[in-house]
């Protein structure tokens, strides 16, 4: 087998949510309970967040997001297993469309509404109208 | 340095030369990766699906006709049992995956009989809150917030209750045929749907119930 070949078997792919952790058994319940850990802590301070009076209100809701946030990343990382290794890149790909179109779907409503909200006429003025 | 050394997966372990990768790798990929990716692809889809939920109850957050509000109707307690036990189960099925992978029936049997017990627990509660809702006239048909929460979060519930199907239909499958090759492939679409439900609640809990309670 020549050098070239191999670095062309290098890039081969693995499948979503297969571990390539070469570890013992051991090894890899020791990774799912990292990631249990970092979720527990993540979701703790969440609900403290939300009910805590010591932060600044207004920031509570971004907080949150980027708890959340940062939890789906701990669950991507330690139970689906997926890396930013080579043999990953299609299922990262496959997930970075899938995110930005969940961003189209949520900011692109979001805003939408927003606007229609601000610029329709009161209800009240409205039926006034119809009459 | 002659690469004939092939013959030794134990010191390659991620079979990056073994002839048998090599035999997959000149080819189509295997089996195995098309049938996760093609899975995996399904997962994101089902994703932009509850995405465009969770766009319509942002959107209809404020619009309780009248009714109650978030924060008079959702009990916080109840949601972090909830988050308890969906977590709890997430990282059973983890073992789950572990077992099936080293082939040890017995564990596999036991990680997903206690993931399946969270999840009927999950249910459970999901199902008393809902009951209680709608027992407090607070039903779907109340308002439009309302509607968008029972879609939204009872869309992940359908969700819920389908896995705990597919989860009892392997325990069956593994039981009467063993870890064959289709059987560790149906194995590892489970886990990768049981876990992409533990994403989405994460966002359940964080968009509906936290955000939700606070205004």
């Amino acid at each position: 087998m020549t050098h070239g070949q191999d670095e062309v078997l290098s890039r081969a792919d693995v499948a979503p949510g297969d571990e390539q952790a070469e570890g013992s058994v051991r090894l890899r319940v020791l990774g799912y309970l990292t990631g249990l850990g970092l979720a527990i802590l993540l979701t703790a301070t969440s609900f403290f967040v939300a009910g805590t009076d010591l932060v600044w209100e207004p920031s509570i809701p971004v907080a949150l997001v980027v708890l959340a946030i940062a939890q789906m990343g701990v669950h991507l990382v330690f139970f689906l297993h997926i890396t930013t290794g080579p043999d990953n890149t299609n299922n990262v790909l496959a997930l970075a469309f899938g995110v930005l179109i969940v961003i189209l779907v949520m900011a692109g409503s979001l805003w939408i509404m927003a606007n229609l909200n601000h610029n329709m006429m009161p209800m009240d003025q409205f039926m006034q109208m119809q009459r | 340095m002659s690469d004939t050394t092939i013959a030794y997966p134990s010191s390659d372990p991620r079979q990056l030369r073994s002839t048998t990768g090599a035999a997959a790798r000149s080819g189509p990929a295997s089996k195995r990766v098309v049938t996760g990716y093609g899975f995996w692809i399904f997962i994101l889809s089902d994703m932009v699906m509850f995405s465009a939920f969770f766009a319509t109850y942002a959107v209809l957050l404020g619009q309780t006709a009248g009714g109650p509000s978030g924060r008079d109707l959702f009990d916080l307690r109840n949601v972090a049992i909830e988050t308890g036990f969906l977590l709890a189960s997430s990282f059973t099925c983890g073992l789950a995956s572990i077992a099936a992978e080293t082939r040890s029936a017995i564990w596999f049997q036991l990680a997903m009989a206690v993931t399946c017990i969270f999840g009927l627990g999950f249910l459970a509660i999901e199902g008393s809150e809902f009951a209680s809702l709608v027992g407090r006239g607070a039903g779907p048909t109340r308002s439009a917030f309302l509607s968008a929460f029972f879609t939204l979060v009872g869309c992940h519930g359908l969700h819920v209750s389908a896995g705990i199907l597919w989860l009892l239909t392997m325990m069956a499958q593994v039981f009467a045929k063993g870890f064959r090759a289709d059987i560790q492939r149906r194995i590892l679409c489970f886990a990768l749907f049981w876990h992409a439900l533990d994403i989405i609640w994460i966002a359940v809990f964080t968009v509906v119930y936290l955000i939700g309670s606070a205004r």
